[in-house]
């Protein structure tokens, strides 16, 4: 098989000094890795930071094995989602392992009143905003598109068409200084995410329109197979000022650094200074999903140095060494890890698969003549089944349990 | 003669490699393509054998992926490009419909677009939202655009190649839940016309017209039908756009009765257009009304709804019945 590259097959028609088709052009050296943002080192040592210390002057031992407490649970209801899929109970789990820090960091920064637009891997963002982490598996196990009023715990719908909720987030925070409230948006997505169109509208509407939101980009240096260098050649948070606004880049694995970093661009969007960029330098520790396979695309020893990084010992070894946390605090925190590993069991295991009819309902606000009538021939045809005897074979619930009603 | 079985996904592989083979001006464009392969493996190993100036990973931005290709089909290049789930398709929906074919009508037919896009479409696979969809209908509605899709092995390594060798752009629909159905291709056969039905089983009483992945439906309705005494005829009608109305009308004169499948929503679906064309065509043969089986006016519903919202077996035959009785 011949491997012929056109471009070199192709004779130069310029002389020297444009660049030509046909010469290899070597990629630009990257940008040399900024500064992160860093409060904790990955030896759980304080680092002083004279910008955004003051962010979390007021956090106290309690809130230290609060924010400790938030991503062991997250961590140990990712993993129970995680082998629930590989026992057939769910179809799908985009894991969120390794990015606790940056999700309980940026979500304890919120406050009730403040809106969240999420990707589909926002579990640790969703147990701060209260959301039952038991909602967030209706969908991944196929029995529902959402599962949650998002006005309930003002945290939106997962949305899994990479990068549409940062204009959504960017037209409801235009809302909110229209309404003049001193709330804030924030809305999260990924390092690929960031090459969509939707994303540079979305920087654009909010530049010009000095909306109060915050744009939190988790570059866990992956989007599926593609590392950072796939899609961009400058460092991810410099992107911002070209639209206008401050962007910052964070260790994501310093759940302090994420908490003060986010709490001072909620505190400016709050504040009417519009908007901010956040990206928080991570590293996605599984598979992209339950369906991926890593090993194809990326080397092992990576995943081991992110390991030394890991934000969860992180915080533990500062609270060791301050001895902020005894022996009974993480005892006590295994068994609460225990106790909700098997509530989340019990509660995907006893989910009900939708009704049939389920298909027609919440399909129009006003209803539609269309739908009534195809509900009521699916019905007849299901009806058709019983009459003869012979069951439908698959809708086994009787209610509208599992469906979008559930949770509101 | 080189006859080989093959899952339809590998048939895809297989001819893509032949393309980039033969034709340095051939690319492959998408999310993912390279190392990983695709996400369904369908460019599995080609980045390898061809490096990555023709198996390109793109950044991850549709519109980006799809209007590049029309730059470099302007340049001469013939980008084969993927998108990697129906339902990702829609921020490039604005180049492809936009420009991508128009191109070359406002050109005068002077610039040629010969782009391929692939789109694994359809459900069956207890995905999430927007991983099963059958947007068919949204891009046959535009004038510019050929729409085809396979349903076997030999039709997928076959068209795959006509497609790519097309100067219009082609929108190549892979059945996904087929991928792993493994059929036979003759790689040295000649292939018919890319746009041309094929009577894939004959029969008399009725005629079942699908494509992509409701053929094999069908013909397992053919076969259920079969042992209650009908003769059912199935046409893989393998092109949306244009439609072989020919073999379609052909058909339906000698069976009479006309049942057209497909999963994608009734409502504005291809199945109206194929029921209003044969309608007008063969108003006197007909016995029956044309009858549609499809999709409901709901979005596609969640996985464990699934087997209820797309067309099985007892929808088919329940529509067969009804379509005889008249
Ligand atoms: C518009 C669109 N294209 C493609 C996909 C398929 N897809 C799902 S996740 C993903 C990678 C996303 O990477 P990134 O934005 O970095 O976020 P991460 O999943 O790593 O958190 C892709 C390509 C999609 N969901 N939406």
């Amino acid at each position: 098989m011949t491997v012929e590259s056109t471009a070199a097959a192709r004779k130069p028609r310029r002389s020297s000094g444009t660049k030509r088709a046909g010469v290899k052009r070597t990629p630009q050296p990257k940008a040399t890795e900024p500064q992160l943002v860093q409060l904790l080192t990955p030896e759980g040592e304080r680092v002083q930071n004279d910008e955004y210390d003051g962010y979390v002057a007021d956090i106290t031992p309690e809130t230290l094995r609060g924010l400790y407490r938030d991503m062991v649970l997250t961590r140990r209801f990712d993993a129970e989602a995680t082998s629930l899929q590989r026992q057939g109970e769910l179809g799908l789990w985009a894991s969120l392992l390794g990015q606790e820090a940056a999700q309980i960091g940026s979500g304890r920064a919120l406050n009730d009143d403040d809106y969240v637009f999420p990707t589909y891997r926002e579990h640790g963002v969703a147990w701060c905003r209260g959301v039952d982490p038991t909602n967030l598996l209706g969908m991944f196990r196929g029995v529902n598109h959402g599962g949650w009023d998002p006005k309930t715990n003002n945290f939106h719908l997962y949305t899994i068409v990479i990068g549409s909720q940062t204009l959504h987030a960017t037209g409801y925070a235009m809302g909110v200084a229209k309404d003049g409230a001193d709330s804030a948006v924030i809305a999260y997505f990924g390092d690929g995410a960031s090459s969509q169109g939707d994303v540079a509208e979305a920087f654009t509407f909010s530049a010009v329109y000095n909306a109060p939101v915050v744009f939190f980009c988790q570059n866990n240096q992956w989007a599926i197979s593609e590392p950072t260098e796939k899609q961009m050649r400058v460092p991810l948070y410099q992107r911002a000022q070209g639209f206008g606004f401050p962007g910052v880049r964070v260790d994501g694995n310093d759940v302090l650094a994420c908490l003060a970093v986010t709490r001072a661009a909620l505190e400016r969007a709050r504040s009417g200074e519009g908007p901010m960029l956040v990206e928080a330098f991570t590293y996605r520790m599984g598979a992209h999903t339950t369906s991926d396979d890593p090993t194809k695309y990326r080397a092992d020893e990576e995943r081991a140095a992110w390991e030394a990084k890991d934000p969860i010992l992180r915080l533990r070894a500062y609270l060791e060494r301050e001895s902020t946390a005894d022996e009974a605090f993480f005892a006590a925190l295994e068994e609460e890890s225990e106790a909700l590993g098997k509530r989340v069991r019990e509660a995907v295991r006893a989910m009900p698969d939708p009704d049939h009819l389920a298909i027609f309902e919440h399909v129009y606000a006003d209803g539609h003549a269309l739908v009534d009538e195809e509900r009521a021939q699916f019905a007849a045809y299901q009806a058709s089944f019983a009459d003869a005897g012979m069951g439908t074979g698959t809708g086994s619930g009787t209610g509208f349990e599992g469906s979008a009603e559930e949770g509101k | 003669m080189a006859v080989t079985k093959l899952p339809l996904a590998k048939a895809i592989n297989e001819s893509l490699r032949v393309a980039l083979d033969t034709d340095p001006k051939v690319l492959i464009m998408g999310e993912d393509v390279g190392k990983l392969g695709g996400v369904f493996r369908v460019t599995d190993g080609l980045q390898k054998d061809f490096g990555e100036d023709r198996v390109i990973d793109t950044p991850l931005a549709e519109s980006g992926i799809v209007g590049t290709a029309i730059g470099l089909a302007l340049r001469g290049y013939r980008p084969v490009v993927e998108i990697q789930f129906d339902g990702f398709v829609f921020p490039a929906y604005d180049q492809i419909v936009t420009q991508l074919a128009k191109m070359h009508a406002r050109a005068l037919g002077k610039i040629k677009m010969p782009v391929v896009v692939r789109i694994p479409y359809g459900g069956g696979i207890g995905a999430v939202e927007h991983h099963s969809e059958s947007p068919e209908a949204l891009f046959a509605h535009v004038a510019g655009l050929k729409i085809v899709s396979p349903s076997t092995s030999a039709d997928a390594y076959w068209m795959m190649q006509q497609a790519i060798q097309s100067d219009d752009p082609v929108i190549f629909f892979e059945p996904k839940r087929r991928y792993w159905d493994k059929s036979e291709v003759d790689t040295e056969a000649i292939p018919g016309p890319l746009h041309k039905a094929r009577v894939t089983r004959t029969g008399t009483d009725l005629t079942l017209a699908a494509y992509g992945p409701m053929v094999k439906v069908c013909l397992e309705a053919a076969d259920a039908a079969a042992e209650e005494g009908k003769s059912v005829e199935v046409l893989d009608l393998r092109s949306v756009s244009p439609i072989d109305f020919d073999t379609i009308q052909t058909s339906v004169e000698k069976t009479r009765r006309l049942v057209v499948v497909h999963e994608a929503p009734v409502f504005f679906g291809s199945g109206a257009e194929i029921a209003a064309r044969i309608t007008e065509r063969s108003f006197y043969h007909l016995e029956a009304p044309v009858l549609r089986v499809g999709g409901f006016h709901a979005p596609y519903p969640p996985a464990r709804l699934e087997e209820e919202y797309l067309p099985g077996l007892d929808r088919v035959l329940d529509a067969v019945d009804r379509s005889l009785a008249y």
